[in-house]
């Protein structure tokens, strides 16, 4: 191996800026994903598929669907997230690049942030344009199809941030996968709970402006806590493995 | 002799409720290479993740330039290069996207410099085919890339010579004295029968009893 | 002062304070709780609008009161676990969330009675059986966690980091309920609203809870022990004592 590349060994003082390395994970993490695109599309049809299960398993009925359909594409919506959450730190923890992105010289929490951000992009973005298309199918009416997508649009990055923290306590444990949907399915319910309450409210006539704000409250407190009890966890998890 | 990087003091490690070692106290210092023995299950990768700061179910001191360490975490890993058993490299990426990514946080370089290093661990021609379609001796060498751009002072190298064949085990030998004679510190763990003039040693296992 | 703090982590010293503690706390709970709850169910006046059935508040009310403060107090040992990394911490709430996923078990098990005459159904999707229900969720998910990871420490500190995440996710979860509830039945009757507490129902209730929180403290320092003993077997304190008892 030639050596004349190496720079000569000096402490290291200034690093590489907070904002570049979050860009560089976020990059790299979605460049990994297009390789493996499959995994992409499988929340996508899980979704597509759960949603389907409702008319057939309880009533095609259009006065039943145009009633419940913003819950069950919220449900499901919930499900398919839960369902990609394993994959958020798997991989990486897997082939070591977990341990490589622990030690990097930036605070864990912000790179943590900009992997969960990769995470909805992949799974939540898609989810929210999907949501038209399903919306119609279980009879929403066009005002509440464009609520259900603005609630899931908020909703689905803090399913994203919250079950970051379930993921990075499970990692590397026998079962991670119901374990997961155990510790975070409590959590996720506030969510659920405002996003498909404010869908209903639309479709009563009544405005929405404020419970689509308290959402947007939820969002903020879950990208400036979250992060770091999934980063606390993360080093939890590692330091056992 | 130059002032100690990293010192351990009183180092005590459990792990299901076996105790791997106590009242371990020893001084990284600059332009050394320091090798961790020990038989199987020893706790060798243990303590090489517990000075990394991976791992933290220790007690005891650890001192980075005289001061503790717990204080100093960003400074610490800015100082600090960990290569682990699972080496961070991302099958699905080619060596230089990997290699690209895993310098990112440290110190970003131009794709010409790591494709020379790529090159220099022996990847010449492969610096854009996917790691999987490498074996697993190349998908170390990728790793292994980063020691010839790193400029860490310090070194944690957990079974660098696995899977690498005759001609590599030379070539990083080389690569680890001059290190130390540049000025670094390397710690590395091996089986690998590891000899070099002056290298300090770290023996563990040396049978510890249960008693408290 | 920090000595002190240090001493009360010391497996050891909790060990002889429980000793000495526990026949008070159990002796002061049986009797408070026995006072409490038969002056409740057969002393206490009816109450005008629910009759009879009312008096299982004397027994819903303590267990549901205890069962959220019993989380409370878990998420104030997790920040000592995580902050001071006090072992006496962690085996409390090890030792604690079962007893917690009880309690909560059992505000479920009386609401559903007490449901049964009020509403003329075991289940109503009422705010606060509700809100119990997924507190109950929460306990399942800590006590999973704990049995799930091998090691002692490691254990203890992710159960704690989720301990504390549901602790903030806690108030969240009960406004929200409450909000649902109000979005999809008009309030009928709800339990334990209490349109004339008066002081010969209150005092008896107070009595309960009291009762109830001193066996549970009871209960506590018993399951410590008994975590403590476990996780301490191979040191000296522990052996000594074991083999004195053998004696």
């Amino acid at each position: 191996m030639s050596a004349d590349l190496r720079p000569e060994i000096k402490p290291v003082s200034a690093g590489v800026g907070t904002f570049a390395a979050m860009k560089a994970v976020f990059g790299r993490d979605l460049k990994v994903a297009f390789r493996q695109k499959q995994d992409l599309l499988n929340p996508l049809l899980f979704f597509v598929m759960v949603v389907s299960l409702f008319p057939l398993g309880v009533s095609p009925e259009v006065s039943f669907l145009r009633e419940a359909g913003a819950g069950i594409l919220w449900v499901a919506a919930l499900l398919s997230v839960l369902l990609s959450l394993d994959h958020l730190f798997r991989h990486d923890f897997d082939d070591g690049s977990l341990e490589q992105l622990v030690l990097q010289p930036q605070p864990l929490f912000l790179l943590v942030l900009a992997k969960t951000l990769a995470h909805w992009m992949l799974t939540g973005l898609p989810l929210v344009v999907l949501t038209p298309v399903l919306g119609v199918m279980v009879h929403q009416e066009g005002n509440s199809i464009a609520v259900l997508c603005l609630t899931l649009l908020i909703g689905t990055p803090v399913l994203s941030l919250i079950g970051a923290i379930g993921a990075a306590l499970t990692l590397g444990l026998r079962s991670a996968g119901v374990l997961l949907s155990l510790l975070i399915i409590p959590l996720y319910i506030p969510v659920l709970i405002f996003g498909t309450g404010t869908v209903a409210a639309a479709a009563d006539g009544a405005s929405v402006g404020a419970y689509v704000a308290l959402m947007a409250a939820f969002l903020v407190l879950a990208v400036t806590l979250a992060p770091f009890a999934a980063a606390a966890a993360l080093r939890i998890s590692l330091s056992n493995g | 002799m130059s002032e100690p990087l990293l010192q351990a003091v009183n180092l005590q490690c459990e792990r299901d409720e076996r105790v791997l070692f106590r009242d371990l106290s020893f001084s990284i210092v600059p332009g050394t290479v320091t090798r961790v023995e020990g038989p199987n299950g020893s706790g060798k990768t243990t303590l090489l993740r517990i000075l990394a700061g991976l791992n933290d179910a220790w007690s005891g001191e650890l001192l980075w330039r005289g001061e503790p360490r717990v204080n100093l975490r960003e400074e610490f890993q800015r100082n600090m290069l960990y290569l682990g058993h699972r080496t961070g490299i991302k099958t699905l990426l080619t060596p230089l996207e990997n290699l690209r990514a895993l310098m990112a946080g440290r110190r970003p370089l131009s794709d010409d410099v790591l494709r020379q290093a790529l090159a220099g661990t022996g990847l010449a021609g492969f610096q854009d085919v996917p790691c999987r379609n490498l074996s697993a001796g190349q998908q170390r060498r990728v790793a292994l890339a980063r020691l010839l751009v790193a400029d860490e002072p310090l070194w944690l190298l957990d079974e660098v010579f696995t899977a690498i064949d005759v001609d590599g085990v030379s070539a990083i030998e080389s690569l680890l004295q001059q290190r130390a004679a540049e000025g670094g510190a390397v710690v590395v763990t091996t089986h690998h029968d590891l000899r070099m003039a002056g290298m300090h040693r770290i023996v563990l296992g040396g049978g510890l009893d249960d008693e408290r | 002062m920090w000595q002190w703090f240090h001493k009360l982590g010391s497996p050891k010293w909790f060990f002889g304070i429980a000793n000495r503690l526990m026949p008070w706390l159990l002796a002061g709970g049986l009797i408070i709780l026995a006072v409490g709850v038969v002056w409740g169910l057969a002393f206490a006046p009816k109450d005008y609008l629910q009759g009879n059935s009312y008096r299982i508040i004397f027994i819903h009310v303590p267990t549901a009161f205890l069962a959220q403060s019993v989380y409370i107090m878990m998420a104030v040992a997790a920040v000592v676990t995580l902050v001071w990394r006090m072992k006496l911490a962690d085996v409390f709430v090890k030792a604690v969330a079962p007893v917690g996923l009880v309690l909560t078990f059992l505000a479920l098990f009386t609401g559903a009675v007490w449901g049964k005459p009020t509403w003329g159904t075991w289940w109503i999707w009422d705010a606060r059986l509700t809100s119990m229900l997924i507190l109950l969720f929460l306990y399942g998910g800590v006590i999973a966690l704990d049995r799930a990871i091998n090691d002692e420490k490691s254990a203890a500190r992710a159960v704690a980091v989720l301990v504390l995440v549901g602790v903030v996710n806690i108030p969240i979860i009960k406004y929200s309920v409450e909000w649902w509830n109000t979005l999809h039945q008009p309030a009928t009757l709800k339990l334990t609203e209490k349109p004339s507490m008066s002081s010969e129902m209150l005092i008896p209730l107070l009595l309960s809870i009291l009762g109830l929180y001193l066996l549970f403290g009871w209960l506590a320092c018993i399951r410590m022990q008994t975590e403590i003993l476990v996780r301490e077997q191979r040191t000296k304190w522990v052996r000594e004592m074991v083999m004195a008892g053998r004696n």
